[in-house]
Order: structure tokens, then C-alpha cells, then sequence
């Protein structure tokens, strides 16, 4: 019998299988550590994780609530700071970085600025952080998020961090090192980006989804391939590790 | 130099190299006792219309008392430089000391959400607001360590967060590479807190660093707050800890829990109940007040402060939530 989970489990399981061993991994607090941490207790042991204040290669005892609070360094290898980070990410040392934010555009763009005009905002967010970096420098972003017409939007009111920018070519135009967004991770389905024009494009569905669904939710046309895949759904071990080791408490996965 | 594009909000600090350097030519090297009280570090080097910026990290070793006493002492216009700012900027925002903010990060505190009243003051329209991103902020203050006009890096290119910055872009003269160019900026003042510090200013950070040691070394003015202040043979026994020598130093606050409710890295966890408190109480401006006179106008200093959020009971209670003790 297939178990039961909720949206924001099968989304840190769905994202902690992108999460290759060996590799590094800047994350911030939430779903997104929950993926590295059950990536690391699954098929990626040698995962490294990094936090934007500091942490490197922390042994974490539980969800940290700030990326730079002492969990983010406990037991870690090495205490630095954040310009250690951000070069770290210059250098071509960081594979993986996982962004959020209130909007983003078919690119891949995202908007954690303002909603509205810039200087009369509706909303003012708290602004780039480190993502414009992450998104910039490291070779491969990722975002967890829920699915609405909200967020997947025509165009941002205000592109904080790049995408692929225009779509193809414009992020090398502008001077960027290689890299972009890799896989958007939703409630509904799992997108990449189409080689050829980098727009989004549906890979793969979750159960109970189709593609006029996750079309419904998107404020703009994704590119729809010949074949689509069908999400694996989580195992029983991995929500078993969630529940029991990277969440007890259940900050993020009781969210859902 | 060609300029291929450039930021057009307002950029808030001269990036002179050599007026920096004249400044810290008078700068006083001798190494005096410089305790005092944080009513007379704020009275003394945090003046009306400064440019002030915190160390730590949003709640995490946060110079907060400090950060109160600016408010108690009601300034006004300060610039402020709003990087991974959370509770530090949700303090100053509280008391609307504010008129320019260099911002990366600001009116959030990450995953607990948005400050009510911090999101009302920066849509007011009441500050000023020029965008950086946190690498960046910490790559101007690195410049300035260095002495030097300006730091390039590869972050910011193709959007609007470049658009609205006061950065420029450049052309690398050996490889034609596309970079943005960020303009030094040495605050007038910066208050950081540490674990040790001695009566001189030599100050022991344990974990992260942050930003720092960059800060420390741009900042004109440095307050340095400290858990405990130590002996100078305490330091001079361990000259690896010290991060921060003391001709940098201005003033040595002794603060017992003084980034409370923040984290203090192997001390004390964050008061997440009283961050919450803070949170839910400004969604009501009138509510808000009557909080910020019972926490910050009413009390003489922050000692107070740590007595109506329960005092050492309620420390004890977070020292073991740092080290993990199950209660």
C-alpha cells in the first residue's frame, strides 16, 4: 500500500533526490534544509552543506530557525563568514543553491523586492539577501514553492535575483557565469527549462495532477514536452527518516 | 574607465579612499580603558544623521543593547547599512530612527515571517532605500578594510536589484569580463557584540564571523559590546582568538546576554516566544507603543529590558535550548 504523506513532504522528498552525493549544497532554513538533511540520511552522505553566515559542513541536530544561528556551525568543520561563502560560490565550488521569493517569471526570474511599483510599493519584501548571489554564482538553483497564479507570473514586478534573464544567451549578455535555475519544485508538478529557449517546461506531474491543472496554476505558458513524467512518489524510508530524524517536530512538514 | 551601465538610486557614503585615510590618521592608537556605559557609547559616537550599521546576523550575536539605547535616546535620520538586518532592523525600524537604508536584506525575519511595523515604515515612503544584495554589502565593506575606492564582483548583473543600486559596470582590463564595480563604504559608526573583550577593545568572537571582521575594520567609529570583559593577560595568553585589536575600538560595553532575544553562539538560543510577541503585538500601532514604552522608553537600560522578559530564569531556559539539554 502506497503510503500516506502530505505536499510539503513529497516536495522535500521529491527535492533532497536532486541533491547528488559529493556535491555542495547552499541552503537557507525550512523545506530546503529538510531536503539536504534527508538527502544526506538517503543517498547522498557525502552532501556538503553550506549556510550563507558561515556554516560549513555542520553535523545539524535539528531545523535551524536563521541561517546563521549556532545550529548552522554545530559540529561543523569550519566557523567562517559569509564572504568565505559568497567566494566560495565565485569560484565555481558551489553546485547547488535552493531560492525563494513572492514571484517568479517563465525564466526562471525571481521577485523577493517589492510587490507593486518600486517606489510606491503594496508590499516591500526584505530584498535579496544572498539569493541574487546564490542565483548568480552557483551552478545550479533550485525552488521550492507552492503553485499559484500568484507567484508564477508573466513578468515580476521587480527581478531581485536572475533566472535565465530574457532566455537564451541573455544571462552570458549580461556577464553571468554559467548557471541558472535547475528544477522548480511545486505542489503540482516538477519544471526544468527548456534548452533551447530556457523557458519553463513541465517535467514531471504529481499523482492526481494533469497538465491543464498545473497550466491552470501558471500565469503563463509552459512549454509542454511530448512526454511527461510521473513524480515518483515518497517511500516509505524516506518519510519514515523525515518524520523521525529531520523533522520531529514537525516545523516544516507540519506546515503542509 | 568605461562605464557600461550603472545603478541609478542614490549612493549615501563618499567612497574617497583618502578621506577615509585622514580620518584614521587622528584616529587615537593609545591603548586606555575604554568601558562605558551604552547611554554614553550611544551619546558619544552614534550623533543625529550618522551612518550606523550592527554586526551579527538578524537575531544572531546582535549588539542589541545598543540598538535599544538608539531608540531610547530617540536619533533621528541615521543611514543604515540593511544587511541579513532582521530583529536589529526590526528594533530600529520601531523606533523610526531611520532616513537611508543601503538594503540586502530588511524588514523580514526569515522563516518567522514579516514585521508588521518595519513593512509600514519602509512603505510609508518615510526612508530612503538603495539595493544591494548581502555579498555585496559585505564586498563594499571589504573594499573599505582595504582602503581602496571600490570592489568588483559577478553578482547583480541583468537585474533590477543592479538597476536600483548605486553600483556601476565595468569592463575587466585584461579579459574584457563584465563585473559590477561597488563603492567603498566605511560607516561613521558600528556596534558589534562579542564574546571577551578587554577594557582596551581586543575582542574573542567564537563561531561565525559574518561580516564582521570586515565591518570592524571599515566602520570609523566601532562600540563593541561584550558578554564579560576580560583581563588583557587573558588575551595576550591567546593572541589567535583576537579578531578584533583594540586601535580599532571606540568604546567596550559589557552586556551580559546582550544579544538577547538573538542567539549568542555556545551561550544562550534565541527567545523565540518574545520574537513572537514582537511580531504579533505590531500588527496593532497603538498596542505597539504601549510595548515599546514597557520594553524600551520605560526602562533606564537594557538590564531592565532582560528583567520584564524574565530575567535569569528565562536565560537559563535558553542556555539550555543552546546546548541542547532536553528539559
Amino acid at each position: 500500500m502506497a503510503p500516506d504523506y502530505n505536499m510539503m513532504e513529497l516536495m522535500i522528498c521529491v527535492a533532497s533526490r536532486y541533491l547528488e552525493d559529493g556535491k555542495t549544497v547552499a541552503v537557507g532554513t525550512g523545506a530546503p534544509c529538510a531536503a539536504a538533511m534527508l538527502a544526506q540520511k538517503t543517498r547522498s552522505p557525502d552532501l556538503v552543506i553550506l549556510f550563507e553566515a558561515g556554516g560549513v559542513a555542520p553535523q545539524l541536530p535539528q531545523m535551524p530557525i536563521s541561517v546563521g544561528d549556532s545550529r548552522t556551525f554545530h559540529r561543523a568543520v569550519m566557523a567562517a563568514g559569509m564572504a568565505e561563502m559568497m567566494t566560495t560560490c565565485a569560484r565555481g565550488l558551489v553546485d547547488y543553491a535552493f531560492l525563494g521569493g513572492a514571484q517568479i517569471d517563465k525564466y526562471g526570474n525571481i521577485n523577493s523586492t517589492v510587490a507593486g511599483d518600486y517606489y510606491r510599493p503594496k508590499v516591500r519584501f526584505p530584498g535579496s539577501g544572498g539569493a541574487n548571489d546564490f542565483a548568480s554564482m552557483c551552478w545550479r538553483t533550485m525552488i521550492m514553492t507552492v503553485h499559484s497564479r500568484a507567484r508564477f507570473v508573466e513578468k515580476c514586478d521587480f527581478v531581485t535575483s536572475p533566472g535565465y534573464l530574457t532566455g537564451v544567451g541573455a544571462r552570458e549578455a549580461a556577464g553571468l557565469p554559467e548557471g541558472g535555475p535547475h528544477k522548480i519544485i511545486t505542489d503540482l508538478a516538477v519544471m526544468g527549462f527548456d534548452d533551447k529557449t530556457k523557458a519553463m517546461m513541465i517535467e514531471s506531474l504529481h499523482p492526481g495532477v494533469d497538465v491543464d491543472k498545473v497550466q491552470g496554476e501558471t500565469g503563463f505558458e509552459l512549454v509542454v514536452p511530448q512526454e511527461i513524467g510521473h513524480t515518483d512518489p515518497p517511500h516509505a524510508e524516506e518519510l519514515r527518516i523525515l518524520r523521525d530524524e529531520v523533522d520531529p517536530l514537525r516545523v516544516v512538514i507540519g506546515r503542509a | 574607465m568605461r562605464v557600461l551601465d550603472e545603478g541609478i538610486n542614490s549612493l549615501f557614503m563618499d567612497p574617497d579612499p583618502d578621506k577615509a585615510r585622514e580620518f584614521f590618521r587622528r584616529k587615537p592608537r593609545a591603548m586606555v580603558d575604554k568601558r562605558m556605559s551604552e547611554k554614553e557609547a550611544v551619546e558619544r559616537f552614534v550623533p543625529d544623521g550618522c551612518y550606523f550599521a550592527s554586526g551579527g546576523f538578524g537575531t544572531n550575536r546582535i549588539p542589541n543593547a545598543i540598538l535599544h539605547e538608539i531608540v531610547r535616546q530617540r536619533r533621528k535620520d541615521l543611514g543604515f547599512l540593511g544587511w541579513s538586518a532582521t530583529h536589529n532592523f526590526e528594533v530600529l525600524a520601531a523606533g523610526k530612527v531611520l532616513n537611508r537604508v543601503d538594503a540586502a536584506y530588511i524588514v523580514g525575519l526569515e522563516a518567522r515571517g514579516l514585521s508588521p511595523n518595519a513593512r509600514r515604515y519602509m512603505e510609508s515612503g518615510a526612508v530612503q532605500v538603495t539595493e544591494w544584495t548581502n555579498y555585496a554589502l559585505s564586498a563594499r565593506l571589504k573594499a573599505a578594510a582595504e582602503g581602496v575606492s571600490f570592489a568588483i564582483i559577478r553578482s547583480m548583473l541583468g537585474t533590477d536589484t543592479f538597476k536600483m543600486s548605486a553600483a556601476k559596470i565595468i569592463e575587466c582590463p585584461f579579459t574584457g569580463q563584465r563585473y559590477v564595480a561597488l563603492p567603498a563604504l566605511w560607516p561613521d559608526v558600528a556596534a558589534i557584540h562579542v564574546h571577551e573583550a578587554d577594557m582596551f577593545g581586543n575582542s574573542v568572537i567564537r563561531g561565525i564571523s559574518m561580516t564582521d571582521l570586515e565591518l570592524a575594520r571599515a566602520a570609523k567609529h566601532l562600540i563593541i559590546t561584550a558578554e564579560r570583559v576580560v583581563n588583557n593577560s587573558v588575551i595576550r595568553e591567546n593572541p589567535t582568538a583576537t579578531s578584533i585589536p583594540f586601535y580599532l575600538v571606540d568604546a567596550v560595553v559589557e552586556v551580559p546576554y546582550g544579544s538577547y532575544p538573538g542567539n549568542m553562539p555556545y551561550l544562550y538560543f534565541s527567545d523565540e516566544e518574545h520574537l513572537t510577541k514582537w511580531m504579533k503585538v505590531e500588527k496593532n500601532p497603538e498596542e505597539f507603543e504601549e510595548f515599546l514604552d514597557h520594553y524600551i522608553f520605560g526602562v533606564p537600560d537594557f538590564q531592565e529590558y532582560l528583567e520584564r522578559c524574565g530575567g535569569l530564569k528565562r536565560i537559563e531556559e535558553l542556555q539550555k535550548l543552546e546546548n541542547l539539554v532536553e528539559s
